[in-house]
């Protein structure tokens, strides 16, 4: 692998060491909305690299509650509760799950894709909710994670799982920025616009949704993994249609510009939330639905938009349609 | 030369109707042939079946020499058939060079790969290049979108020529072209593919560029082949006058005029 970085990465990885010096500086209810945020976010990543071909995920929960029931049933019935084992569990589980139901959802575009994704994630909210095995809807918890045999306890416990999670998540960005710099992730801008042509370029575009499908899957199953285990706790609402339309809210307000943009916008949507509720806790709703109606109207591209610069794109003079065909 | 592709009793219906019915064709290494027909004589169609948008209701394709009858559009152009379209098929929001990077990424793309960069110098100057074969390079930077038709259709038919192929279909190419450019439009697009020998069949609607560019015609009428030869014995066929051209087209006449056209140009 190539390992010269760009900017992006660049600013991801000088973003970790304050990511996790803000855990020992601010108020300890922020680390936490910072936390719950990092792993929400992986499950906007992963909503967001869909929307780079053109597909909106309706249904993104079902990763984040794959890979938090993953590694929850792992510790509740196996009693392990090694991170690293736990995010395997999530892993494998997504993989598993998104890689045969990729066969069905790659042949599927625009509202058929979105209303697929859904009903799937809702198949496993219903299951999920009748089992009492599982806890039914009350869900179950989770024990504190351990180390490679290390367990730290308290508050030595929160940090380190909080410094695992943003340095997993930072690792997982900076992939995925590499995937949409790479073919696959080229062709997905490609399948966004004229699919047809893309298959007369010699390439098939269902193979390459079924990718980018499955590696969503993957990194929404480790946000659900660190976001279950930041918790200690997980519940069929992971997967319900309420939480995936917030994977959606989140792609669209941060944009998808940008790998780091769905990381920032998961943390102002989770601020949204705290301050709306505070100021209308009956209607706060209402407060983030302007939100989202505001930047569909103004802001379509996302608050990432206005960081970047729209190239000129002046449309032909006269003498620029005219074809050169002498030297 | 060896015979390139052969299609023998193609044929394809759509319910009660035949859009091709017993198409024989064999095309042979680097040579152009232009193909005329009013609307809906299945010149298309045909194009369509070869590529494998459409596949035949009966018939045989072979690609030098093995049968490709309804193989996938991408093993199709994997194989060496690509085509240009009526209407361009690009990118609309994304600029030139980006559309003949993506081009140029998916012939070159053997296996997925995931997480090294798509996009390097040597990948750049590629695309650069043949934007200038095809003398669009100084509109590199602008969106398609933003382009003129006449552009679209070369950056279109660049696209379709990013992996190498042996035979190129080009589905109306002057289209939508000013008449005054499409001489000069052809030219440029003729002179561009001598470069790389490759087989070009042309379908097009002006008599004065089938003459001026295609040594060979192939005449479509309601999804058969009305004739097939030299371009000056199937411009003065009876029928082909009668049905396709119209008999008030006066061959020598336009000839003359557009050789003097593209001498001027």
């Amino acid at each position: 692998m190539n390992i010269k970085m760009d900017r992006t990465e660049t600013g991801l990885l000088l973003a970790l060491p304050l990511l996790i010096l803000i855990a020992f500086v601010l108020p300890k209810w922020v680390v936490n909305y910072v936390q719950v945020s990092l792993g929400t976010g992986l499950v906007a990543l992963g909503v967001m690299i869909q929307m780079r071909a053109g597909l909106v995920s309706f249904g993104q929960g079902l990763y984040f509650c794959v890979g938090g029931y993953a590694a929850g049933m792992l510790a509740k019935f196996l009693g392990i509760s090694d991170l690293f084992l736990l995010l395997a569990a999530g892993i494998l589980a997504a993989l598993i799950v998104a890689g045969i139901a990729g066969f069905l959802l790659r042949r599927y575009r625009e509202i058929f894709f979105a209303m697929l994704t859904l009903a799937i994630s809702m198949i496993l909210f219903g299951l999920l909710s009748s089992t009492e095995e599982l806890g039914s809807t009350d869900g179950f918890n989770l024990p504190s994670a351990t180390y490679l045999g290390w367990a730290p306890e308290g508050e030595t416990g929160r940090l380190t799982l909080y410094t695992f999670t943003a340095l997993v998540v930072v690792v997982c960005a900076i992939l995925l920025n590499r995937f949409l710099k790479s073919p696959v992730g080229y062709i997905n801008e490609a399948i966004r616009e004229n699919e047809v042509r893309v298959e007369y370029l010699g390439t098939s575009a269902h193979h390459a949704v079924h990718i980018t499908y499955v590696l969503a899957a993957v990194v929404s199953s480790i946000g659900g993994v660190l976001w279950a285990l930041a918790l200690g706790h997980v519940d069929p609402e992971m997967t319900n249609w309420t939480t995936s339309g917030q994977f959606v809210f989140i792609s669209i307000l941060s944009g998808t510009g940008n790998i780091a943009a769905p990381l920032i916008g998961t943390f102002l949507l989770e601020i949204l939330r705290v301050y709306a509720v505070e100021i209308s806790p009956n209607t706060w709703q209402m407060i983030l639905g302007s939100v989202m109606l505001l930047t569909i109207l103004y802001l379509p591209k996302g608050l990432w938009s206005l960081l970047t610069t729209r190239k000129s794109t002046k449309p032909s003079d006269d003498s620029a349609d005219k074809i050169s065909v002498g030297d | 030369m060896a015979v390139l592709l052969e299609t023998r009793n193609l044929e394809r219906t759509f319910g009660a109707v035949y859009a091709a019915k017993d198409v024989n064709i064999k095309i042979e290494a680097g040579e152009v042939l232009g193909v005329i027909g009013s609307n809906g004589a299945g010149k298309t169609t045909f194009v369509n079946m070869v590529t494998g948008y459409l596949k035949p209701t009966a018939g045989e394709i072979l690609y030098k020499g093995e049968e490709i009858t309804g193989t996938p559009t991408r093993d199709i152009t994997r194989l060496g058939i690509c085509r240009s379209f009526q209407i361009p098929q690009l990118f609309p929001e994304l600029p030139v060079i980006e559309n003949m990077l993506i081009a140029l990424t998916v012939a070159q793309q053997t296996r997925p790969v995931l997480f090294r960069p798509a996009i390097n110098e040597s990948l750049k100057e590629q695309a650069m290049e043949l934007l200038r074969r095809f003398k669009i390079d100084h509109h590199a930077e602008q969106e398609i979108q933003t382009l003129a038709q006449g552009v679209r259709k070369l950056v279109d038919i660049a696209m379709a020529t990013v992996a190498n192929p042996d035979l190129l279909f080009l589905d109306e190419p002057t289209s939508g072209v000013s008449a005054d450019e499409k001489m000069g439009f052809m030219k440029v697009l003729i002179d561009a593919l001598k470069e790389t020998r490759t087989a070009v069949l042309f379908i097009e609607h002006d008599m004065e560029i089938i003459e001026r560019f295609s040594p060979r015609c192939v005449a479509f009428y309601e999804g058969t082949i009305l004739a097939d030869g030299p371009t000056e014995e199937v411009l003065e066929n009876k029928e082909v006058r009668e049905f396709v051209i119209g008999s008030e087209f006066h061959r020598s006449g336009n000839a003359a005029s557009t050789a003097a056209s593209v001498q001027e140009v």
